[in-house]
């Protein structure tokens, strides 16, 4: 031993002084982190939620031209009117208003129909469960489509090799990415319902009629988010922390399960949220085609005949929907990732 | 001549000109369509009328009996038109939101989180609300997918603002007194247009796909005003009938959806300054030259190398070199220290021998030895070996660390799989390990991420991994570079002590001569891949026997040695990976270099005492014999 024997039994120094934050952080150690993140992420949904009331509230007294008056047509008279504006509180002052739209909204009261005057609570409540069934597996599909697809082109296309795979994965991915869903729903109508005659042509009947709309939704977003993954994953496979993983001899499988899987799922998530969200208003597309009876099928023809309170209770859910599909995503990166539940966010 | 003949690949056919070529043909059809095909989209003939593809009607005719083709042919002109409306529309109304939210900081704050709101929205969604708000027809649609768009340009406005607005030059303007406006108009939108351009190519494509889709919903244009969204609702209507009718709108879409994108693409492609490159790889097999050892017999070694040689191919076929020819062994418990500039192959060395070289590199030896195993031909047993006693230590000690998994799993994970112990005895082990690195409070620690540790603490913990095996050797590549000068003494120590304790050998790769000489036995000095000098660390500081290591003792302020000497300055620069020369590479920068040295390769041959350089006029007098002829490479 040349140098150095005499500091064997130096006690340690303290590493250089720790920055001041890291006091505060190690207060808020454990459980009472989660309680913060959980906090925050909560406040954050609710504004987010209000604004989409505020939003569809506004909306209808937005729009130019009486509503009311449009929706029961030129023949309505003065009186007529006046007497519909006041069954639909048209006539109160607009924090009343509002005030009664949100805790109708919250006790489940979403109005009644322009046209039908049938609840449209009711509307929904049967109507949109459709929908899910439709979105649900379709957001499952992309998942579990893009993670593999991605993680695998990019172990292919590392270092600059396999050209040949990352040239076939970018040009039909690029293609599935411009053909939208509702185009790709006609097309596929067009050959396995119309021609081949192998599926249902419309409607929920039963499993083989959810392949051919689920299809239609998933191709375009597995697509996208494969794509984001690839980069994702190529980024984490040349990280320092895989290298050194692969220095420690952890086997393959251990390796990709718990070195690159997460911190690929957590980039991929953050920036796929979007084409995630997105997948829920393809369905109003794609239920179109179908004929799938989703909410979807009435929102157009709503917005055709004016139908406010209906098309307010729809942009409600689905918008909803996507908030708290934000809200899953947010919790599951925190469960992944440590670092987003330390207040980053 | 030849290259005028080159095929295109399939990658560049796509995007290359084909797209520049289809927008060329969508500006022809939305200026000269209507005027040519206006008369066919329009005439109707109710005795044609539904008719499927025929050879009069190619895509059908519709139930007035106009012609589909002609029809979507015409519809280039609305649907594109209104789609570029409608970006501008949206460009115009984010990119105004963006700036003004990166002008002011508490408008910036409230707009921020409004754009934070809506960006979560789809875009359809967004789209649907604005239809209603504006009105079904040509203008509600248009304005509906503008202002869904708007949040997207807003958010990618704020951003690249902010990264303009904090630069030197923006500062200075606003030193000097410009106001918002001057600085938005002089500085700003020409440093953020580029992206932004791009961002706009991409939405021209998602903006008729969105339009196609509110007419397909029946919310878009009206008739008797069509675009291709209008033709395929028709169209879908009577699919079962004549299916035919479908077909041309959606290749439209999806034609026009595709332009864009791969527009987008290849702007995105030329901004970068990406350009791919041809696809051949060429191979250079290289005859095996048999030398003799020029480090002795290598039995009972630790790590015995002989005529490493790393090699690396590039995407466009070159073969770069910059591990060249590398000879030494190391014996148990003994520290060795590689030094050398950076881009000298000593990090190369040992990843080569931690077995670290990935795709697209490439290891040649004539011999690769840790312990009993061949790293040459590895199999099963040689991972677990390496993985019990070859420890690593990285440079930066914060990436080495998975930021997903606790501290503790890191190491607790090396003794449950490769010496088949215990949780609960691997976790004993692991608080040992942190305590035996000086880590306070190790039960906390253990449960801690990385982000939650200071640079010194990540390293003590890299160390620590390191002791969770049975380690009989630590590389330690470049681990205090990363580190506070002060934090820097204290890894070093720890090192040494740690080495001692547990009798493991220590290679120690390092630029800094300095911290190499208080750690390590002996001193190998690298130059452009290749071992230049091999000494004892006493002898090497004393009197270095290559003029390379003089030139990098001199350079080293902290060694202090030998002030009389004159300071060797030495211009050029090494010679890079791709350098392939006949002589001494040093033989450039050399104040002693010969004819001879650029003629003919220096042998890293024995002199006194032990020690071996590569050189034919060394400092110190030579040895008796070369223990190599010729050199190899």
């Amino acid at each position: 031993m040349s140098a150095g024997h005499e500091v064997a039994g130096t006690p340690p120094a303290k590493d250089g002084a720790e920055p001041p934050a890291r006091e505060g952080a190690r207060r808020r150690a454990g459980a009472g982190r989660w309680v913060v993140f959980a906090g925050r992420r909560l406040v954050r949904l609710v504004l987010s939620l209000l604004v989409l009331l505020a939003a569809t509230f506004i909306m209808v007294h937005l729009i130019p031209g009486d509503p009311v008056q449009t929706a029961l047509g030129d023949q309505a008279t003065p009186q007529m009117v006046a007497q519909r504006r006041h069954e639909l509180g048209l006539d109160l002052p607009l924090p009343e208003q509002f005030w009664r739209y949100v805790t109708g909204v919250v006790t489940g009261d979403f109005g009644r129909s322009i046209v039908t005057e049938a609840p449209v609570a009711d509307l929904l409540t049967t109507r949109f469960p459709n929908t899910l069934r439709l979105a649900g597996p379709a957001f499952l599909l992309v998942v579990l489509i893009a993670m593999p697809v991605g993680l695998f082109t990019a172990v292919r296309t590392r270092g600059g090799r396999g050209r040949h795979v990352r040239g076939w994965f970018v040009n039909v991915t690029g293609l599935l990415n411009s053909i939208p869903d509702y185009v790709l729903a006609t097309v596929l109508s067009l050959v396995f319902v119309v021609t081949i005659k192998a599926f249902p042509a419309a409607g929920d009947e039963g499993l083989s009629s959810y392949v051919l709309p689920v299809l239609a939704l998933v191709a375009g977003p597995a697509a996208s988010l494969s794509r984001i993954v690839r980069v994702e994953a190529l980024k984490v496979l040349d990280a320092e922390y895989v290298r050194a993983a692969k220095a420690r001899r952890l086997p393959t499988g251990l390796r990709y399960w718990r070195y690159v899987l997460p911190n690929m799922m957590t980039a991929s998530l953050t920036y796929g949220t979007m084409i995630l969200a997105g997948l829920i208003a393809g369905t109003v597309l794609v239920e179109n085609v179908f004929g799938w009876p989703g909410v979807g099928t009435v929102i157009s023809q709503a917005v055709i005949q004016k139908d406010y309170p209906l098309i307010q209770g729809i942009l409600l859910v689905l918008g909803a929907a996507v908030l708290l599909l934000n809200m899953v995503v947010d919790v599951v990166l925190g469960v992944l990732d440590p670092r987003s539940r330390l207040g980053e966010l | 001549m030849t290259a005028a003949f080159r095929g295109p690949r399939p990658g560049r056919l796509l995007s290359g000109g084909v797209p520049l070529l289809l927008i060329l043909l969508f500006v022809f059809l939305s200026v000269a369509g209507p005027s040519i095909w206006g008369e066919a989209a329009s005439a109707s003939n109710v005795a044609e009328a539904n008719q499927s593809i025929s050879a009069a009607h190619w895509m059908g005719t519709d139930d007035l009996g106009r012609d589909i083709l002609a029809r979507t042919l015409v519809a280039t002109r609305n649907s594109l038109v209104l789609a570029v409306v409608a970006t501008i529309v949206g460009g115009c109304v984010g990119i105004g939101l963006g700036l003004l939210s990166a002008m002011s900081r508490r408008l910036g704050r409230a707009l921020g989180a409004l754009i934070n709101v809506l960006i979560a929205f789809p875009a359809l969604l967004l789209a649907i609300f604005f239809a209603v708000l504006f009105g079904i027809g040509s203008v509600g649609s248009v304005l509906a997918v503008g202002a869904s768009f708007a949040p997207g340009f807003a958010r990618i406005t704020q951003t690249l603002t902010a990264s303009v607005v904090s630069k030197e030059y923006v500062e200075a303007s606003r030193v000097l007194g410009r106001g918002p406006i001057y600085r938005t108009f002089r500085h700003i939108l020409p440093n953020i247009a580029e992206p932004v351009v791009l961002y706009s190519t991409i939405h021209i494509g998602t903006a008729v796909l969105a339009l196609s889709g509110l007419s397909f919903l029946g919310l878009g244009v009206q008739p008797p005003v069509y675009d291709w969204g209008r033709l395929l609702n028709d169209g879908l209507t009577r699919i079962y009938v004549t299916p035919g009718v479908a077909i041309a709108p959606s290749i439209a879409i999806v034609l026009a959806g595709l332009t864009f994108n791969l527009a987008g693409e290849r702007l995105s492609d030329l901004i970068a300054g990406r350009r791919s490159a041809p696809s051949a790889r060429r191979s250079q097999p290289r005859p095996a030259e048999p030398a003799p050892d020029p480090a002795g017999d290598g039995g009972g070694a630790l790590v015995d190398v002989r005529h490493l040689r790393v090699t690396y191919a590039s995407a466009d076929g070159r073969v770069t070199t910059p591990v060249r020819d590398v000879s030494f062994t190391l014996a148990p418990k003994e520290r060795v220290g590689i030094v050398g500039e950076s881009g000298s192959g000593k990090s190369l060395t040992a990843a080569a021998i931690a077995q670290l070289i990935e795709e697209p590199g490439h290891v040649e030896a004539e011999r690769l030895r840790f312990m009993d195993a061949d790293l040459l031909t590895p199999d099963d047993s040689t991972r677990h070996v390496l993985g019990r006693n070859m420890a690593m230590v990285f440079q930066d000690p914060g990436e080495a660390l998975n930021p997903a998994i606790k501290i503790g799993t890191h190491l607790i994970e090396p003794a449950v799989i490769h010496l088949r112990e215990s949780k609960p005895d691997a976790k004993r082990k692991a608080l040992d390990a942190l305590r035996a690195v000086a880590i306070t409070d190790p039960a906390r620690r253990f449960e801690q991420h990385r982000h939650e540790l200071s640079g010194g603490m990540k390293q003590r913990v890299g160390i620590a991994i390191g002791l969770m095996g049975e380690a009989r050797l630590l590389i330690a590549d470049e681990p205090t570079t990363a580190l506070d000068v002060t934090v820097q003494r204290q890894i070093l120590r720890l090192v040494d002590r740690l080495g001692a304790r547990t009798e493991a050998g220590l290679l120690f790769i390092s630029h800094d001569i300095a911290v190499v000489s208080e750690l390590c036995d002996r001193i190998i000095v690298m130059y452009a891949g290749f071992i230049v000098e091999e000494a004892a660390t006493a002898d090497l500081l004393e009197s270095p026997a290559h003029p390379y290591t003089s030139v990098l003792l001199a350079a080293s302020p902290r060694m202090g040695l030998d002030k009389s000497r004159p300071l060797v300055a030495i211009d050029g620069r090494m010679p890079g990976p791709d350098a392939d020369l006949p002589g001494c590479y040093f033989a450039a920068r050399c104040p002693r270099a010969d004819a001879t040295c650029l003629s003919d390769r220096p042998p890293l041959r024995e002199l006194a005492d032990g020690r071996r350089a590569a050189c034919w006029h060394p400092l110190t007098e030579p040895g008796d014999v070369p223990t190599s002829e010729g050199a190899t490479i």
